[in-house]
């Protein structure tokens, strides 16, 4: 028996259809994906089963009565409840508070402390994350720790169906093996759970049923075990993926040395990085969340001020002191951010101003913006990325994750920058937009650019890179070609080395 | 297990987390001190500075501004702002004023003067909420309407009151002399401690600092943030309302152009006080410090005979200070 269904539901937005006529069935006690590339309807579906939008037209029932939640809060009450890709804390306030924002247990309107933070104890107890305390702030909490609140408030509202979009996302290794930990725990104890993920691996590992969407359809549902990745993924983009990753012919030996680090440092997150990039090669750059890497090319680019160290450019050596963005620019290194949202694109602006805005001199004459050129400029690079939008005007913000990340690649293609830093250039988008993302870092690299690409996906920096360094607690290892890594090799480095410095710090080393 | 050997480690963050907090609250109270300290020497006659006297002036010259930044810290905790605060205390000194000479019980017009303050606010955030105006200009919008209504019903020009008890609220020197300090002066510590347990120990209080920290969290969780933020700006004007209540009690009329720009001096106590503007930041005690500091300059300066421009310039560069003093410990930390 169905816990939720979900009947020949449609929703439009305008003049787009975000679901057509989509069925859902929810077992208890399982745990369903949902898989689709961006803009398939996951996330509207999501919301629809939350409360937070209404259908246009078909039915939902849950545990056989008709089921239609005026609101996100009328959901929660019926057991259903929503944790949100973007994390939605609220950063001033402590756990227990965040743990039960709109469900305060109080007396006339006085919180009850004691109870409030039992029922906070309560459930952080599901978790092995001793160091997450009730009275502690949440702003000052890492990101996986806030997860992990977040998944608490939930549970504290006494959620029966609980619909996880993306959990996983902003989470490390270890974090994600306590989190599945948790909804193994969560589906022993009957709660039903819909999962949405990119991670085939997490969703084979995790997943009992499972539902693809695409462009608003149901294309097929099932049990996971009966399917192969293979099937799931030709599904999902409609097409069979017969290589993800481009081929590409290693650049050749001896070529010049686009960029050189020697002994980079920003403490406290990055205390010595040293490597050289190539013109024409890919280097990958593996570690967990929180390792450095950010911070090294953040400091790299002169966005952090760096301790020391030198930086070469084309042969010529400067301290990495006194770097900022605007002279990086110039050096032609170009950087995209982790954070396309906050960091990486002005969402408010169109296409056309995001893609020329390091460049405005081509398609400006003193000081005026030639409009006409400046979307000519835009579109051709549109048109090379495959970006889908209604044209060169389009505010960024309307496009899906995976084509805002391909507006910020556009923006280095038209920088002509030749050394790219490129950090998780594929987080958070869809398979298809990757291989676009893909083929786009591999033909810079053809065309003789040197690329630096941080990512935390291993298979990526596996089919991308042709050499890679691993960076752990601060610190960058050694660079050696790809063929002389394997992913085991590379975890090692990345966690028994931050094991073995964990045991010196523990020692007042 | 895993406790005991974090024991040590926790607990010397712990501290570092105490330590920070309390120099997070005594900032105000250490700028407050600094700018006693600097008259007190530099008129040197600190007896006269900070005799009995020149404290109660002193006083009874932060108790409006003082009420209002009670409702201010409200606004601004939640991410928002009201520069109508000015325009509602001249349109409820104007109220109240009318209704002690229509022979309403004294009482009941300082009610009315409090809800005329709450009536606006309620529209303020009705309007911010209710049509998705930003709030800097639904209350800038606000500060012209309440203005001009404040004139209308005064006929344009300052309503003299019959006297009546409300006169005594801020005096200097309070009838009986054993209450030493204003009625209006324990009123507003009253409230100030009130509101400031209400911020913290209410769900009401709780969801301010939410709905300030993180909006989209707060409606995900089933906050109808609407609601909250009428309340809100209602709450703050009710706080407004008293303090045209103040006003007239200090001038004997309704005047309805009085207390213009008085917005700027309340934002800039909270400010002081370590409120952000960007929400979910901010406390009474704070706010009230924040005001205080601002009157100990205002009072010095007239003490020293410096010219008023000296303490507008002054006053200027503390808003700012505090700010960046601020800026820097949160890089820091």
């Amino acid at each position: 028996m169905p816990i939720l269904e979900l009947r020949e539901v449609t929703k439009r937005f305008g003049q787009t259809i975000a679901l057509q006529s989509v069925d859902l069935s929810l077992e208890t006690g399982r745990v369903h994906a949902l898989i689709g590339e961006n803009g398939a309807g996951k996330s509207t579906m999501m919301n629809i089963v939350s409360g937070a939008i209404r259908p246009d037209s078909g039915s939902m029932t849950l545990r056989q009565s008709p089921y239609s939640p005026t609101d996100t809060q009328d959901a929660r009450r019926k057991g259903i409840a929503l944790i949100h890709q973007e994390l939605s804390l609220a950063p001033h306030l402590t756990v227990t508070e965040n743990i039960l924002l709109g469900n305060e247990m109080s007396r006339f309107g006085w919180i009850d402390r004691k109870a409030s933070e039992q029922s906070a104890i309560d459930a952080l107890n599901n978790f092995d994350h001793p160091d997450i305390r009730p009275k502690m702030v949440v702003g000052r909490l890492s990101t996986a720790a806030r997860q992990v609140v977040e998944i608490c408030r939930v549970l504290a509202s006494g959620a029966k169906i609980i619909l996880m979009d993306e959990p996983t996302s902003s989470l490390q290794r270890d974090d994600v093996r306590r989190l599945f930990k948790v909804i193994r725990k969560l589906k022993s104890d009957g709660i039903t759970i819909v999962y949405i993920s990119h991670f085939l691996e997490e969703v084979r590992e995790l997943a009992d049923d499972f539902t693809i969407l695409r462009d608003g359809k149901n294309i097929v549902s099932g049990q996971i075990a009966d399917v192969t990745d293979e099937f799931i993924i030709s599904k999902m983009v409609g097409r069979s993926v017969e290589k993800i990753f481009p081929k590409r012919d290693r650049p050749p030996e001896g070529a010049e040395v686009a960029l050189g680090v020697r002994g980079l440092s920003a403490p406290p997150l990055l205390k010595d990085a040293t490597f050289e990039l190539r013109s024409g090669e890919i280097l990958g750059i593996a570690g967990l969340i929180g390792a450095g890497r950010t911070a090294m090319v953040r400091a790299l680019f002169g966005i952090d001020e760096p301790a020391s160290g030198e930086v070469l450019v084309r042969g010529t050596a400067v301290s990495a002191r006194g770097g900022n963005p605007t002279f990086r620019l110039l050096q032609g290194i170009g950087y995209v951010s982790e954070d396309r949202k906050d960091e990486g694109l002005a969402l408010d602006l169109s296409i056309a101003d995001n893609v020329t805005i390091t460049r405005f001199d081509s398609c400006s004459r003193m000081g005026w913006l030639n409009l006409g050129e400046q979307n000519m400029q835009s579109e051709k690079l549109m048109a090379e990325l495959a970006v889908k939008a209604s044209s060169a005007l389009q505010t960024v913000r309307t496009l899906s994750g995976g084509n805002q990340q391909k507006v910020a690649i556009a923006r280095l293609l038209h920088q002509r920058a030749d050394v790219l830093l490129l950090d998780e250039p594929t987080r958070g988008i869809d398979i298809g937009s990757k291989t676009k993302i893909y083929e786009a870092i591999a033909s810079l690299a053809d065309q003789g650019k040197a690329i630096l690409m941080i990512s935390s996906y291993l298979p990526e920096l596996f089919g991308m890179c042709d050499r890679l360094a691993v960076m752990t607690r601060g610190r960058l290892s050694p660079t050696r070609p790809i063929e002389k890594w394997t992913p085991e090799l590379v975890l090692n480095a990345a966690i028994s080395a931050a094991h073995n410095e964990a045991l010196a710090d523990a020692n007042g080393y | 297990m895993r406790m005991d050997t974090d024991l040590p480690k926790a607990m010397s963050k712990r501290t570092q987390t105490v330590l920070r907090k309390w120099l997070t609250l005594m900032g105000p109270f250490l700028g407050l001190f600094a700018v006693i300290l600097f008259f007190a020497v530099i008129t040197g006659q600190p007896e006269k500075f900070l005799s009995p006297f020149n404290i109660r002036i002193i006083l009874s010259q932060t108790v409006i501004v003082a009420i209002c930044a009670i409702g201010m810290t409200l606004v601004i905790i939640s991410g928002g702002i009201d520069l109508s605060v000015g325009s509602a205390i001249a349109l409820a000194s104007v109220a109240t004023a009318l209704c002690v000479n229509g022979g309403i019980d004294p009482i009941l017009a300082v009610l009315v003067g409090m809800l005329v303050g709450g009536l606006v606010g309620f529209v303020n955030g009705a309007v911010i909420s209710g049509l998705r105006v930003v709030p800097f200009i639904a209350t800038l919008g606000m500060l012209g309407i309440a203005r001009g209504a404040a004139k209308w019903i005064a006929h344009q020009q300052p309503v003299d009151a019959v006297p009546t008890w409300i006169d005594g609220l801020v005096v200097n020197f309070p009838e009986p002399s054993w209450l030493i300090l204003a009625p209006g002066i324990w009123l507003a510590i009253a409230l100030a401690v009130l509101m400031a347990v209400v911020l913290r120990k209410t769900v009401f209080g709780r969801r301010v600092f939410a709905v300030g920290s993180n909006e989209a969290a707060a409606r995900a969780c089933g906050i109808s943030t609407n609601r909250l933020k009428i309340w809100i700006y209602g709450v703050a004007g009710l706080f407004f309302g008293l303090a045209g209540v103040m006003e007239m009690s200090r001038l004997r009329q309704g005047d309805p152009t009085v207390a213009v720009g008085t917005e700027l001096d309340v934002i800039a106590a909270v400010v002081i006080g370590g409120g952000s503007l960007n929400g979910g930041q901010g406390t009474i005690v704070g706010s009230i410090v924040g005001a205080l500091i601002m009157s100990f300059l205002r009072n010095g300066c007239q003490q020293m005979g410096w010219a008023n421009y000296i303490q507008e310039i002054i006053i200027g560069a503390i808003i700012i200070a505090a700010v960046a003093f601020d800026q820097i410990r949160l890089r820091r930390s």
